[in-house]
């Protein structure tokens, strides 16, 4: 009798595995969407048992492949850190997968929906397994997994542009994801190994005598991340990836991949290389930096000026990466906590934002704002989580947004860096600027003639909306879970580094 | 010939270097989308060849445990990147099936006769 619990990393990957097999043989989009749903459903009792046990224990969850012991097998790890971001990754699968039905019905032809659903179980497969492996090699195979599956998501929208996003997506994310895999090579060739806890190991020794590999390895390994997480500059494939995509897939993409990308990076810098190697040996914490405060105006501005509801979205979530970056960048507790935060944070509301736009296109199938004028007299509810949400984005205090960014300026003055503080409001101005275009015209314009017709969406789209709305109040008062898993993890991050 | 040693110890790596900068400034340089394809298939096979080199021992032999031998060669590499192939034909098939839909669509694969008609939405 095997006992399914001293199984649970591996469940956590297989089960949107054979989910996605069998969507791949499912002929109707329902059946398809009921195997996706269920999969996804179990998804977050995995996780938060993983996370449960880590918390109770105190200790990591070492799972051995195959009965191949650490350094030669394949090892899953679940820590704090990654238990906390397969369990935001699986929250949000379930609260997109409950939103899919009615919005991927709608944007996705019919003979495709079933393939559409195997790509999104494709898809969480690959995240949930970026963040639960603990073999650099693993993850880049998952990392593949879904970025695939991804480009496909995004080549499905309905105007032709999508297939040029996701071309172009193809195109920056195989070498984001080249740039990883060379930077893997190199540490294998210096230290033999692939496992991250043996890396973290073999490294510190290593250094005395290749110093230059090993340098070159971190510079591959963070530019190629910085491309999956899109880093300003390196971010210009996903304006358009998030504004053409079915807006399900942008949901989703927005509240995951970047994130789980993040994860990758914090994992990278803190449990291998801060423990191998000094930080003065290479400037990535002050290029991260300098590259974090250009994103949160560059990209602020570009949204401030943009007419397309979605891409102004996707310029918001290019900034607000900027401020996780920020945070990993500042290397110290209070940053690396405002960056978990945040990253949990911002996954719901960014989620939230692209639901409500969903739900605006599903009704009016429209996404232009001069379009939408007086749309919120035509759907109150929709467009007051949307207000939440971007309130949220912004930084108002009584949001999750605002606990985020209260870390960000505890660690920027831990830091001795008062003038950041300065920076993270003056750019949080800039998102009262975004958010309140668009509020204006949702508000206090006279409905026109395009939104005439329009009315709140179906329940089971308006359910999950509300819930993340609701979330993003509740995450902005009640803050143990997140302050304390965070700052646990960012603990459990920085004590390795000697 | 003392000068040239350096170049034929390392010869692998060179070619690796050179097929990895010729297969990225392709994807950068070129405006078709084949040919960026052609570019990004070549920057992945240059990976290949950094992860075999090493695995190949001097005097090794195919490592399958033998009385008669005493050293091996590392078969991991092989291994990694059969996985690594894999993950790069899938990768060349997408791209080509995205590229003949946006042919379709567009009647051509030139990046900038497709942006030249500028359309917004």
């Amino acid at each position: 009798m095997i006992r399914l619990s001293e199984h649970l990393p591996i469940i956590q990957v297989l089960v949107p595995l054979f989910g996605a097999i069998l969507t791949a043989f499912a002929r109707r989009g329902t059946t398809a969407w009921a195997i996706a749903a269920t999969a996804s459903v179990l998804a977050p009792f995995v996780s938060a048992a993983m996370l449960w046990t880590v918390f109770e224990t105190g200790r990591p969850i070492s799972y051995v492949m195959g009965s191949w012991a650490a350094p030669w097998g394949i090892e899953y790890r679940v820590d704090l850190l990654n238990g906390f971001v397969l369990l935001l990754v699986s929250v949000i699968g379930v609260a997109t997968i409950s939103y899919a039905r009615k919005s991927v019905a709608a944007e996705i032809d019919a003979h495709k929906q079933a393939w559409f659903y195997t790509m999104y179980l494709l898809c969480l497969t690959g995240l949930l397994g970026i963040a639960v492996t603990g073999d650099a090699f693993n993850a880049f195979v998952f990392l593949e997994v879904s970025s695939l599956a991804t480009y496909v998501l995004i080549g499905l929208g309905r105007h032709r542009r999508a297939l040029l996003a996701a071309y172009q997506y193809l195109i920056m994310g195989t070498i984001g994801a080249t740039f990883y895999i060379i930077g893997v090579g190199l540490l294998y060739v210096v230290t033999g190994t692939l496992n991250f806890a043996d890396l973290a190991d073999r490294l510190g020794p290593a250094m005395d005598t290749q110093a230059r590999p090993i340098l070159a390895a971190l510079a591959f390994m963070t530019v190629g991340i910085c491309l999956k997480l899109a880093l300003f500059p390196l971010h210009a494939w996903l304006p358009n990836a998030y504004a053409y995509a079915p807006s399900f897939a942008t949901a989703f993409l927005a509240g995951t991949a970047t994130k789980v990308a993040v994860y990758l990076l914090m994992r990278i810098f803190f449990s291998v290389f801060a423990i191998a190697i000094p930080a003065s040996a290479l400037p990535v914490t002050e290029v991260i930096v300098i590259l974090s405060v250009a994103a949160m105006f560059i990209a602020s501005f570009s949204a401030i000026f943009e007419e397309n509801a979605k891409r102004m979205l996707a310029y918001s979530s290019v900034a607000q990466i900027g401020y996780i970056t920020l945070g990993i960048g500042l290397a110290n507790q209070l940053g690396l906590s405002a960056s978990l935060i945040h990253v949990f944070n911002h996954a719901l509301m960014k989620t939230a934002l692209f639901f409500a736009l969903g739900a605006i296109v599903y009704r009016t199938g429209l996404v232009n704002i001069s379009q939408l004028s007086g749309i919120g007299r035509r759907m109150p509810l929709t467009i007051a989580a949307f207000v939440v949400a971007g309130l949220g984005i912004i930084g108002v205090p009584g949001t999750a947004g605002f606990i985020s960014k209260w870390y960000l300026a505890m660690a920027a003055i831990d830091k001795g860096w008062w003038w950041m503080v300065f920076l993270i409001v003056a750019s949080s101005l800039l998102a009262v600027v975004y958010v309140g275009k668009f509020i204006e015209v949702a508000y206090f314009r006279e409905p026109g003639p395009d939104v005439a017709e329009a009315h709140e969406p179906p329940i089971s789209m308006l359910l999950p909306l509300l819930a993340l709305a609701f979330a993003t109040v509740y995450f902005g008062i009640d803050t143990r879970l997140t302050t304390s898993v965070a700052e646990a993890a960012a603990s459990a991050l920085l004590g390795g580094a000697r | 010939m003392s000068q040239l040693t350096p170049l034929i110890d390392h010869f692998n790596y060179f070619t690796t270097i050179f097929l990895m900068v010729a297969g990225l400034y392709i994807v950068i340089a070129r405006g078709n989308m084949i040919k960026k394809l052609v570019g990004l298939g070549l920057f992945q096979t240059s990976v290949y060849l950094l992860y075999l080199t090493p695995g190949k021992i001097v005097e090794g032999t195919a490592p399958i445990i033998d009385p008669r031998f005493q050293v091996y060669s590392n078969p991991l590499p092989h291994v990694l990147i059969l996985t690594a192939i894999v993950v790069g034909v899938a990768t060349l098939a997408l791209g080509l099936a995205l590229v003949v839909r946006i042919s379709e669509e567009y009647g051509t694969i030139e990046e900038d006769e497709i942006f030249a008609r500028g359309e917004d939405e």
